[in-house]
């Protein structure tokens, strides 16, 4: 027998007599002979430890390192050794969604905390635990605002969010049915003139911003939680998770929901995930929340736990009638989130943004005084992206400098010509005179 | 796991001047983040604790022994496929060559990009379909991004009238959820007293309105949907599409193909039948396969394979769209490959045929105690509903013990509950799924233990009624915590 397999010949045997059948493959007796395959599955042969070792581990040395200067919806942040060893304890990484309390505390528990900490961090009530990535709980909260306008249909979402985040979300809203409607930048930002325009229309049912926005920019909210609420719209800001240690709140600027991606929070970059999306908002509007919410209440002796809440909400109760079909809660990334934010604290949480903001402003400034780059915007308030202009071919020089083993940031979207580069705390001085002196 | 409540919150272990990190020294002068205008600052101090380093790993770890896991015990979960979680899977997920920017350039994550082909290839291979994408980030994720394929095969048609979709009335609820994410109507078709789908009743629903139809099979009550030829040609007739819902994949591998039976597109749980960690809930992967001729509307982007061996991003105009930030959950498909590359050909059709066994073998021993609605071979789960009436279970009594007390008492004993009230067909339903990584002994002693709470409720119902007696904490006041809703530690 297979090592995953604890079966003797002697129990299948003892198990078939119970059963009262001949062989294994008489337990599918009703199966239409003509559905069953009839050969082998044409996939490769078993292999020992030692040959899947030597496979994987050759196509993960395959994959050649280069010193990231990129950002764009994934960081390059330091993840203290703590945090994936914790999250490793089987106890918690081989569970299911807790469903029986009495003994899934430990789950409850750190999901609670992590509730707390990202309603914290956003300045709103509450948080789910149940997101993706920061695309897909971008696309919840449209789905949120359509949900509690009732008659109104309509969703407009600046240009200034990450494209990855507006392809997501305008695939939900073309199934779903949502109209949806950008908002155009103008110099960089989003163009409050025209969502001013298009909110007075009084036919809106939420606007979507993006903080520090798709270039780096951190924009100046001010004035659109009024207008939204004057015409019973909700404000939504998608936000990166670790800048809330130290820019504005979604809460600060008066918006509804807050949304997007927290893999800035400790989860390393993984190709692209998993990674966890946050979706938190504010106690009115907790029945239309999707996902897992964690509540704290009394066991049978008085003592305080914690227990999944207002399921009445969710698909296994109302089916098609439930406010999303998420199943997941993304219990190993809330794990990741909250010991990552228990060893940080406020303190550290300031000082890695403290030291990509230096980085990132002396790259940018290191790269103007080259006079091979300019702003793409002129100056802009940033903190740890930026995008400039390459005075010659962008597209080249990013590439030449990965030969040089730096990724140089991405081709900014819709700015041929444009990169937008991020430093995080993990880059040394060494490493950014390196990547300029490459230039 | 210990039956000790630690039960503290990681804000209650802070004290000022703690510090959990270290970072270097900055050496760059000259730049601070007060530059910025104030307006653009945060206003507010934060919640965040300060903890020194074993504070926090003492905190982690005391919370992990109030928590129960595969690792740790049995944990018979119906519908989701609670199997072994193999080791060398997250030892391979975690080389460092793995952790790369999603924007890196494709000639320098060639490897990546190959663990993705390889595992799109082997999931079709075992679906009998032609082309997976891996995008998708859980099996709900799979339904939405399969039901968009179904609406954009028939937009592309101009067909606009497909407006339907049709769900069995016994289907996982993610399925008409999801079918409501997508914007299609739910039409529910009604099963035959044994859980089958009702033929009879599914031809009057069938028309020019219907997009596709949702099944998963076996069915959530673990019984093999013999009809399934019919169904598909009756939908296929109708100009739908089929829609597997791979959850229940596990009975299957190597048996008998969604592909072969009729499906046209489909979803794989990975944290399901090619065994990835369920993580507490998350984070899961549900790759989607489709048949030929459909592979175009998968969404972007795809990883293609070229001529000359390597591998490239592509984006396709007519696909579905975007449905997530970057290519998939990828740690997760690192770890279904490691298993796949495992297992190989002689052995993922053994997971399926010995997770059948044990269903089976658990049914025929506890038949005697629980009632069993449904007769015949079941696959990799089946459901009770409920006691048996000499057992305490009779739901005309008022004072019968019920499903969840059994569930409840089974904790006590240091197993997991079965999945219980679901399906909705029968008032005390008690799904049960083994799986194959457990042992005859471990099967034993569940059989064991469930007959004697069945003997427990006939003699002392109380008991039961009152479990679990020996778990870190008692039965939860869910109203309360419905009524008096508290979702942040400052709530308390």
């Amino acid at each position: 027998m297979y090592k995953y397999f604890p079966h003797t010949t002697d129990d299948i045997q003892q198990m078939l007599d119970v059963i009262g059948v001949k062989s294994l493959d008489d337990l599918y007796a009703e199966v239409p002979e003509e559905l069953k395959l009839k050969r082998e599955l044409d996939i490769p042969s078993e292999k020992s430890e030692i040959e899947v070792r030597r496979i994987i581990g050759g196509l993960a040395a395959q994959n050649k390192p280069l010193v990231c200067f990129a950002g764009s919806g994934s960081y390059d942040h330091y993840t203290p050794s703590v945090v994936p060893f914790l999250a490793s304890r089987s106890e918690f990484s081989t569970s299911y969604t807790p469903y029986q309390a009495e003994i899934s505390q430990g789950t409850l528990q750190y999901i609670f905390e992590y509730q707390t900490m990202m309603a914290d961090l956003t300045g709103m009530d509450l948080s789910n635990a149940s997101m993706y990535d920061g695309s897909t709980a971008t696309a919840e909260a449209m789905l949120m605002c359509v949900a509690n306008a009732k008659k109104r249909n309509k969703v407009l979402i600046s240009a200034t969010c990450n494209p990855q985040v507006l392809r997501v979300v305008e695939t939900y809203a073309h199934y779903h049915g949502v109209e949806l409607v950008k908002v155009p930048a103008a110099d960089g930002v989003m163009d409050k003139a025209v969502a001013q325009e298009l909110i007075e229309k009084d036919d809106v049912a939420g606007l979507i911003v993006s903080q520090p926005n798709y270039y780096g920019i951190v924009e100046d909210f001010t004035g659109l939680a009024d207008l939204c609420h004057a015409h019973k719209a909700l404000f939504a800001v998608n936000s990166v998770a670790s800048s809330l240690g130290v820019l504005r709140t979604p809460g600060e600027w008066g918006a509804d929901i807050a949304c997007g991606d927290a893999q800035s929070l400790g989860i390393p970059m993984n190709y692209g995930g998993p990674y966890i999306g946050y979706l938190c908002t504010k106690n009115e509007l907790v029945r239309k929340m999707p996902g897992r919410l964690v509540g704290a209440t009394t066991d049978a002796e008085g003592r305080r736990a914690f227990v999944l809440t207002m399921q009445a909400r969710e698909q296994h109760i109302r089916r098609e009638k439930a406010t999303s079909n998420i199943c997941t809660a993304q219990g190993f990334m809330c794990l990741f989130v909250a010991s990552y934010l228990s060893l940080m604290g406020e303190k550290g949480l300031r000082e890695v943004n403290e030291q990509s903001y230096a980085g990132a402003h002396y790259l940018h400034d290191a790269l103007l005084k080259t006079g091979k780059f300019e702003d793409a915007f002129g100056p802009k308030p940033f903190l740890c992206e930026f995008t400039v202009r390459v005075k010659g071919d962008a597209a080249e020089l990013r590439k030449a400098l990965a030969e040089k083993g730096f990724l140089l940031g991405v081709e900014t979207e819709g700015m041929p010509g444009c990169l937008t580069i991020a430093v995080t705390e993990m880059r040394s001085k060494e490493e950014i005179d390196s990547l300029i002196s490459n230039i | 796991m210990n039956n000790v409540y630690y039960g503290k919150l990681v804000f209650e272990l802070s004290k000022p001047g703690r510090v959990g990190y270290s970072l270097p020294k900055s050496e760059i002068s000259g730049y601070c983040i007060s530059e910025m205008p104030d307006v653009l600052k945060r206003q507010s101090k934060t919640i965040l604790p300060e903890c020194d380093e074993l504070t926090v790993v003492r905190h982690y770890t005391n919370m992990s022994n109030n928590n129960f896991g595969v690792d740790t015990g049995f944990y018979p979960l119906g519908s989701c496929t609670m199997k072994y979680n193999p080791k060398l899977n997250e030892e391979l997920c975690a080389l460092p060559g793995f952790n790369r920017h999603p924007s890196t350039p494709v000639e320098y994550v060639q490897g990546s990009l190959k663990v993705y082909d390889e595992v799109q290839r082997t999931l079709a291979e075992i679906s009998g379909l032609s082309r997976f994408t891996l995008n998708p980030y859980a099996g709900a994720h799979g339904e939405l991004t399969g039901l968009m394929v179904i609406k954009a095969y028939h937009q592309q048609r101009g067909d606009e009238a497909r407006t339907k979709i049709i769900v069995p009335n016994s289907a996982h609820g993610t399925n008409p959820a999801s079918a409501a994410v997508a914007g299609f109507k739910v039409v529910e078709v009604k099963s035959l007293p044994d859980g089958t789908v009702d033929v009879e009743d599914l031809k009057p629903l069938l028309g020019p309105d219907v997009a596709g139809m949702m099944m998963t099979n076996p069915n959530t009550l673990g019984i093999f949907e013999r009809n399934i030829p019919v169904i598909a040609r009756l939908v296929h007739d109708c100009g739908g599409l089929m829609y597997y819902d791979g959850a229940n994949l596990n009975p299957m591998l190597g048996v008998c193909r969604p592909g072969d039976m009729g499906f046209d597109v489909m979803h794989i749980n990975l944290h399901k039948t090619f065994s990835t960690p369920h993580g507490g809930g998350g984070p899961g992967s549900g790759p989607v396969g489709v048949r030929k001729g459909l592979e175009h509307l998968l969404p972007n982007p795809q990883v293609e394979k070229k001529s000359d061996g390597t591998y490239d991003l592509h984006c396709d105009e007519k696909s579905l769209g975007c449905i997530s930030s970057f290519l998939s959950n990828f740690t997760v498909i690192i770890r279904a490959y490691a298993y796949l590359l495992s297992m190989g050909k002689e052995n993922i059709p053994m997971a399926g045929k010995l997770s059948v066994l044990n269903a089976n073998y658990i049914k025929e021993c506890l038949r005697s105690h629980y009632l069993l609605p449904i007769e015949g071979l079941c696959k990799h789960e089946f459901v009770f509903d409920g006691l048996r009436p000499e057992y305490g279970g009779d739901h005309h009594d008022p004072a019968h013990v019920t499903t969840l007390d059994v569930a409840k008492r089974l904790l006590d004993y240091g197993f997991h509950a079965p999945t219980i009230y679901f399906p909705l067909l029968f008032h005390e339903a008690l799904m049960i799924e083994p799986t194959e990584t457990e042992s005859k002994d471990t099967l034993d002693d569940f059989i064991a233990v469930m007959k004697r709470i069945a003997e427990e409720a006939r003699d002392n119902s109380e008991m039961v009624r009152t479990a679990p007696h020996d778990t870190p904490i008692r039965r939860l006041d869910d109203v309360k915590a419905v009524k008096e809703p508290k979702f942040t530690f400052k709530n308390l």
